[in-house]
């Protein structure tokens, strides 16, 4: 371990304190900003994983947005669940709705892949818009006092003293927090193991990995999987916080996949603190710009191709090169036994 | 010594390009074999469609009896056929060690090669672990390619055109490496075009033209002149 990754990681604990202690400090508006960057900060992540790891350019993330969603609003109000409950099946619909998309998109290549993700996104936008139970084109809303009645809210309101609306948008970003985390740790977890030992191999040279044994169709079917699953847990509790959903809104392919790719494009696409960099640029950005209305987007595209032509690895990525400081490496060291002896049971190949 | 490889009848495609017409051919276990020929003789595709990554139209391979010629390529790596591909192909993002470390992705339980074992054998792996595999020589690549291959602790080695590239005093300390492989119980296939290379380090050779073996023979029994029409595939006057 170098010397600064402990103060790197000590520096990091007490930002993730500050960060769980903001609804108690902050004004409720700050809160609500923040629960805006952690959403795009967690589609980042998984984003991240799939294109910047994995080789899948996706550009139809916000199908899986869009469907978590959808399925949270109807378990709350076809199904009468709690929201947490519902955001949970937000997640699982998008993973299954992740199986047959990839079934199709999986046959297709590089620019092709990524124009096939984004007409079935767009499919699935136009499929939702004719589902009249959830209000068709025009969609809906959520129940009167919804996130009110979450499970918590009162006891958070009754702590922190803040009404009810106020206590609500607190958990949610406590949650949405909290899931930002457990991507960032379930991505340096995933990275440093075998699998993503083979899946930095595919990224390289997909022949090659499978003349070593990485059978690249598994290994990228369950990335995808796996950050649909995490996209559509985002898309549900986003759309918890906004209690109205559209297919427009809902299936985004700005709001949920353009600013995603500039966040991670900018912070550094294949790194770990990419996404989170580009997260806090992107914010910055957006405060800065805020009274300049179009300009701020003019200003955002500049800023991607000036990193994409002159800093190809990111500012992280720049960052790392210069100083040689990496927060989170993912080199892979030898087992501590004798031998690297993986069991049957761990294989993905 | 009883057959640990039998290709039989085997007939395999480059692309649309018929590339394998029946070609037959036995390792034995414990043996090295070399496989010569020219550019486009087929041996290359030979290596690939015993390693199922070119598409097989007929014949069969068998691996210590088991019929494998249908199995997908991680399958039969894990059966225990590893390849050492030509141009080597490490993967440019990943260090020496990881390199090495990936050529274990496919292993099953214990055997040979260990990762110390492996640095053992080339031990400029060890003094340059950290550094990315692609920014090493050419001759200090193939090393890794061939402790990647051994990681997969295989039952038989797979090497195409090793030599390729290389300058001879690097050829010559790849090759004083293959007693210790084989010293380990692996049998070794080599695809060479350096005639005098591969005469030296195999048990048996066998002569590949136009997708067809020309020649077979133990090398001492060879004469130049049957290699070279065997090779060229024009009488030697």
């Amino acid at each position: 371990m170098t010397p600064s990754r402990p103060l790197g990681l000590i520096a990091a604990f007490a930002a993730l304190a500050v960060l769980y202690a903001l609804p108690a400090i902050a004004p409720r508006a700050l809160v609500q900003d923040l629960f805006g960057v952690l959403t795009l900060l967690v589609l980042a992540l998984n984003w991240n994983t799939l294109a910047g790891f994995a080789g899948l350019v996706s550009v139809g993330q916000q199908a899986f947005v869009g469907i978590g969603a959808y399925a949270m609003f109807a378990a709350i109000i076809l199904m009468d669940l709690n929201p947490l409950v519902g955001v949970l099946i937000g997640g699982l619909a998008a993973a299954a709705f992740a199986l047959p998309m990839a079934f199709f998109a999986f046959r297709l290549n590089g620019a092709y892949f990524a124009i096939g993700t984004w007409v079935v996104a767009d499919i699935a936008r136009l499929g939702i818009s004719q589902w009249k139970a959830l209000g068709g084109g025009t969609g809906t809303s959520l129940p009167k006092g919804t996130a009110k009645d979450m499970a918590f809210v009162d006891r958070i309101k009754a702590a922190l003293d803040v009404s009810s609306a106020a206590a609500a948008d607190a958990l949610t970003y406590w949650l949405m927090l909290t899931l930002a985390v457990a991507m960032l740790v379930a991505g340096h977890v995933f990275l440093r193991s075998r699998m993503g030992l083979g899946l930095q191999a595919i990224r390289d040279n997909e022949t090659a990995a499978r003349s070593v044994g990485v059978d690249p169709v598994r290994l990228k079917a369950l990335v995808f999987l796996l950050t649909a699953f995490g996209t559509g847990l985002c898309g549900a509790l986003a759309f918890i916080q906004i209690t109205r959903v559209t297919p427009d809104a809902a299936f985004s392919v700005i709001d949920w996949t353009a600013f995603v790719i500039f966040i991670t494009v900018i912070g550094g696409i294949g790194t770990l603190p990419g996404p989170i960099v580009g997260a806090v640029i992107f914010y910055a950005l957006q405060r800065l710009l805020a009274d300049y209305g179009t300009i701020y987007l003019i200003v955002l595209g500049c800023l991607g191709i000036a990193v994409m032509l002159f800093a190809r690895r990111g500012l992280w990525g720049v960052f790392t090169g210069r100083t040689g400081i990496d927060l989170l490496p993912l080199t892979h060291r030898p087992p501590k036994s004798a031998a690297p002896q993986p069991q049957a049971s761990r294989r993905t190949a | 010594m009883s057959a640990l490889l039998q290709i039989a009848g085997l007939t395999a495609h480059y692309g649309d390009f018929q590339a394998l017409f029946g070609v037959d051919l036995t390792l034995q276990d414990g043996e090295t074999l070399a496989v010569i020929g020219a550019n486009g003789a087929g041996k290359t595709t030979l290596m690939r469609a015993i390693t199922g990554i070119a598409k097989v139209t007929a014949g069969t391979v068998t691996l210590a009896g088991e019929d494998i010629t249908r199995l997908p390529a991680p399958e039969i790596l894990t059966r225990g056929i590893a390849m050492v591909p030509e141009g080597r192909r490490l993967f440019p993002s990943l260090t020496v060690e990881e390199n090495l470390l990936i050529g274990a992705h496919a292993r099953k339980g214990n055997g040979h090669w260990t990762l110390e074992k492996v640095q053992a054998l080339f031990p400029i792996l060890k003094e340059r672990r950290h550094n990315p595999g692609t920014a090493l020589s050419g001759g200090q690549q193939q090393m890794v390619a061939i402790g990647r291959a051994l990681m997969s602790n295989p039952r038989v080695l797979l090497c195409d055109e090793l030599s390729l590239g290389l300058v001879p005093v690097v050829i010559k300390e790849i090759y004083a490496a293959f007693p210790r492989i084989k010293a380990s119980g692996t049998s070794i296939i080599v695809v060479e075009q350096d005639i005098g290379q591969a005469l030296r380090v195999a048990d048996h050779v066998h002569c590949m033209m136009e997708g067809r073996i020309t020649l077979s023979g133990r090398p001492a029994e060879l004469s130049r002149s049957a290699i070279h029409d065997a090779y060229f595939g024009v009488s030697h006057a």
